[in-house]
């Protein structure tokens, strides 16, 4: 963020670079090495999950079956709905639209991204810790569970450590979009000049593309609608 | 070198302004975004972390001096090696050049104002600096047991101490090397001056990108599994908990994941300093510039497929640990390369031995030790025996105290002069070059010959029959911590009392060495355009002409 606010500087760049050409390239390069690593970041959950998996089937399947898929797929509506208005933002940016334009996108997309979160915790998480199914906080297993309850125990962790570190991921990218809301507000932005949306842009598609996969991951594949009959 | 120092000598470096003097007071180092002074403060933390690591390695080794254990408790003894362990390695050796030499040196070299990112670099070092307070309060409040690697359950389930705060000093610590990294690879991208094309570039900004790589790639792992590990001690929940279902073997994979590229971390920019070193006090042109550079980003790539070598002993599947065996052998090609390129280059040059190049030839040397030795333990026989053994111990810190820390140690003292504009005694250097390199070698040569006789490693008493060698290796630990405090003083008086290093004082080649010295905030008064390859000393012209 501290690199974003530094860049804002419309006529000025910042005092490292040559020509503004330099600092956007700069700018669009480190935000993809950054997502880079996250990529590996959150690749060390996925890869712990897809093990346990493999090792658990049954008891992860189970697990996936205490999941609202209805909540799940809301939220990937709205995440991908998120996405197209982020897209627009900078598009509006791009095409040299009035500010109140990108004001309106950006808002629109603050306004999905809460509603995914107040869905995951209003809905779901409160849901979750009502059914006792919290590990760590009033886990209780069930009979039906039988010799299996340790591991729908480790199910549930991995979904709450996955969907809780996309969600603090999700609270960052509109802290991002809030302080590019004051930006535009204050005309940083012009056709010539937009690199900070744009690199925002970048990092919230990343975290809707992070949601695109746990989705099906935790919810669908030997969930409750999945094929099979279970 | 006092000829060529008399040659140069410049205006006093009082009489103009540079980047020590340009501003006054705490506010402007600790709001500073200038790299040159970044390099200071992460310079200034990362010794104070030596000290402390340094500290309880001489505790242990004193211990050690009887076989019965002369000092501490063996539950001390735990918390001791652990403590030299995670200090060491997440803070010291990880930063130790990248965050000095490399944010000091990067921009200079490639003719660059500044990093890419220069607030994002000072955040790198205050985020650095809470990791290692967390360290600190983890070694203050009781310590931890785990040994460095955190294994689980001794971690976990069964963990005394303060882990939590030792792994969130990982964690924290961690994303100071990601920033870092990603700031550098973007520097070396985007920033570099006209002219300068990749293969004109130092083979020091060749190995700090493929450093950089590794930290921006197998960083994140380790802050992950550090994350679990949190998680699993604060809510007693457990993803590698073997009640739950869990595999402990997959946090050593994970752990190796990163933990083993973090070993060419912290050898590839010791590779970088000493490609540097070789070239100046040898007045050549490196020989085969780019299969040095190439040998670095292969080091980079290899080191992320041979984890499992950690793993011989610990119940992985047969058939992994035989490819692991055979991909862990591939990085003795690119490191050989290296070797060999740097004797070629020492070949018919005309050498001198001023303290750094002191510290590049003993670098050569240990670290062909480490790196055949590492051979022994990557063939699976052989590390059934040796594994858990002092010939590991040995073996790794001929990697990276002889190899990183000797590297690290000659190229503060070949950059000193540039970064702090004065001269150290030389005499005085090359005596503690010498008292580094005999103390070292003292003190692990033979913990080689204690792990072949099959002493473990991680242990407070010790059969009789090994005192003598573990009296010796103590002996050689204390002649080593003399070396690393003369240096200290030195440098330190230097930078009052020094004379005046003029802009080059070993009359060497590279672009940090036409700015002044120190140079100015801007590090040069135009940005200069580059027309000629690395090294191009005139000596090397004389030789392809003829």
């Amino acid at each position: 963020m501290a690199e974003l606010a530094a860049h804002a500087h419309p006529a000025g760049m910042a005092h490292q670079f040559e020509d503004i050409e330099q600092q956007r390239d700069a700018g669009r390069l480190g935000m993809w090495i950054f997502l880079a690593t996250e990529i590996l970041f959150f690749g060390g959950m996925f890869t712990s999950y897809t093990i346990y998996r493999e090792l658990h089937l049954a008891a992860f399947e189970t697990g996936s079956r205490l999941l609202e898929v209805q909540f799940g797929a809301t939220n990937t509506a709205v995440l991908i709905c998120s996405s197209l208005t982020m897209a627009l933002a900078i598009r509006a940016a791009q095409t040299g639209r009035k500010k109140g334009t990108i004001i309106f996108w950006l808002i629109l997309t603050m306004i999905l991204g809460a509603t995914f979160l107040g869905l995951k915790f209003r809905f779901e998480w409160y849901h979750d810790y009502v059914e006792n199914i919290v590990p760590g906080l009033g886990f209780k297993n069930r009979a039906e569970w039988g010799p299996l309850a340790p591991q729908v125990q480790m199910f549930m962790c991995f979904y709450f450590f996955m969907t809780g570190l996309h969600a603090l991921h999700m609270v960052v990218g509109i802290g991002m979009l809030t302080v590019l809301l004051i930006m535009t507000a204050r005309n940083r932005f012009s056709a010539e000049y937009y690199a900070p949306l744009e690199i925002s842009g970048l990092y919230w598609h990343f975290v809707d593309i992070v949601w695109i996969f746990l989705f099906p991951l935790l919810y669908l594949i030997g969930g409750r609608y999945a094929m099979g009959g279970h | 070198m006092s000829t060529a120092v008399a040659d140069l000598h410049d205006a006093p470096a009082e009489s103009r302004v540079n980047y020590l003097n340009a501003s006054y007071g705490i506010r402007s180092w600790l709001l500073t975004t200038d790299h040159k002074r970044i390099c200071l403060l992460y310079l200034a933390v990362i010794t104070f972390n030596f000290f402390i690591g340094g500290t309880a390695a001489v505790l242990m080794r004193l211990n050690l001096i009887e076989p019965t254990g002369a000092l501490v408790e063996p539950s001390t003894y735990n918390k001791l090696f652990s403590i030299h362990g995670i200090i060491m390695v997440f803070f010291f050796l990880v930063p130790s050049i990248p965050a000095t030499l490399g944010n000091f040196l990067i921009p200079l070299m490639i003719g660059a104002r500044d990093v890419a990112f220069p607030k994002l670099n000072l955040l790198s070092w205050y985020v650095f600096v809470v990791g290692s307070l967390f360290a600190l309060v983890a070694v203050l409040s009781g310590g931890v047991d785990t040994g460095w690697t955190f294994y689980t359950p001794y971690s976990s389930t069964y963990s005394h101490g303060n882990v939590i705060a030792a792994a969130l000093g990982v964690f924290i610590a961690g994303f100071s090397s990601i920033l870092t990294g990603l700031n550098f690879i973007v520097t070396i991208h985007k920033m570099r001056a006209p002219g300068m094309t990749w293969f004109r570039l130092p083979l020091f900004i060749w190995a700090m990108y493929a450093t950089s790589l590794i930290f921006v790639l197998g960083t994140p792992v380790i802050a992950i599994t550090m994350f679990l590990l949190g998680l699993e001690r604060i809510f007693h929940v457990g993803v590698f908990d073997p009640a739950l279902g869990g595999d402990p073997l997959l946090f050593q994979h994970l752990f190796w994941f990163y933990s083993h590229p973090a070993v060419y971390i912290m050898i590839l920019p010791g590779m970088g300093v000493v490609s540097e070193l070789i070239t100046a006090f040898s007045r050549k042109r490196i020989f085969g510039y780019s299969f040095v550079a190439f040998s670095s980003l292969a080091i980079a790539v290899i080191s992320f497929i041979v984890w499992g070598h950690h793993m011989f002993v610990t119940g992985q599947s047969i058939y992994a640990g035989l490819v692991f065996s055979a991909l862990s052998f591939l990085v003795a090609i690119p490191s050989a390369i290296k070797v060999f390129n740097w004797t070629a280059t020492l070949y018919k040059g005309s050498i001198s031995y001023e303290a750094p190049m002191l510290y590049a030839l003993g670098f050569i040397g240990l670290f062909t030790m480490g790196g055949l030795t590492g051979l022994f333990l990557a063939s699976l026989a052989t590390d059934v025996h040796l594994n858990g053994t002092y010939f590991i111990v040995a073996h790794f810190h001929y990697i990276m105290v002889g190899g990183a820390v000797m590297a690290y140690l000659g190229g503060i003292h070949f950059w000193w002069p540039k970064i702090s504009g004065r001269l150290y005694p030389d005499l005085w250097a090359r005596f503690a070059a010498l008292v580094v390199f005999v103390g070292f070698n003292l003190t692990f040569f033979p913990q080689f010959v204690l792990g072949y006789l099959g002493m473990p490693r991680r242990y407070a008493v010790y059969p009789s029959e090994f005192q003598v060698l573990n009296v010796m290796s103590s002996a050689g630990a204390s002649i080593l911590g003399v070396g690393y405090i003369i240096p200290l003083i030195y440098l330190i008086w230097s930078m009052r009392y020094g004379p005046p290093a003029g802009p080059n004082p070993w009359g060497a080649k590279g672009l940090e060495w036409i700015t002044p010295s120190p140079p100015p905030t801007e590090n040069f008064e135009e940005i200069p355009t580059v027309t000629e390859g690395a090294y191009n000393y005139p000596s090397s012209k004389a030789e392809h002409h003829g």
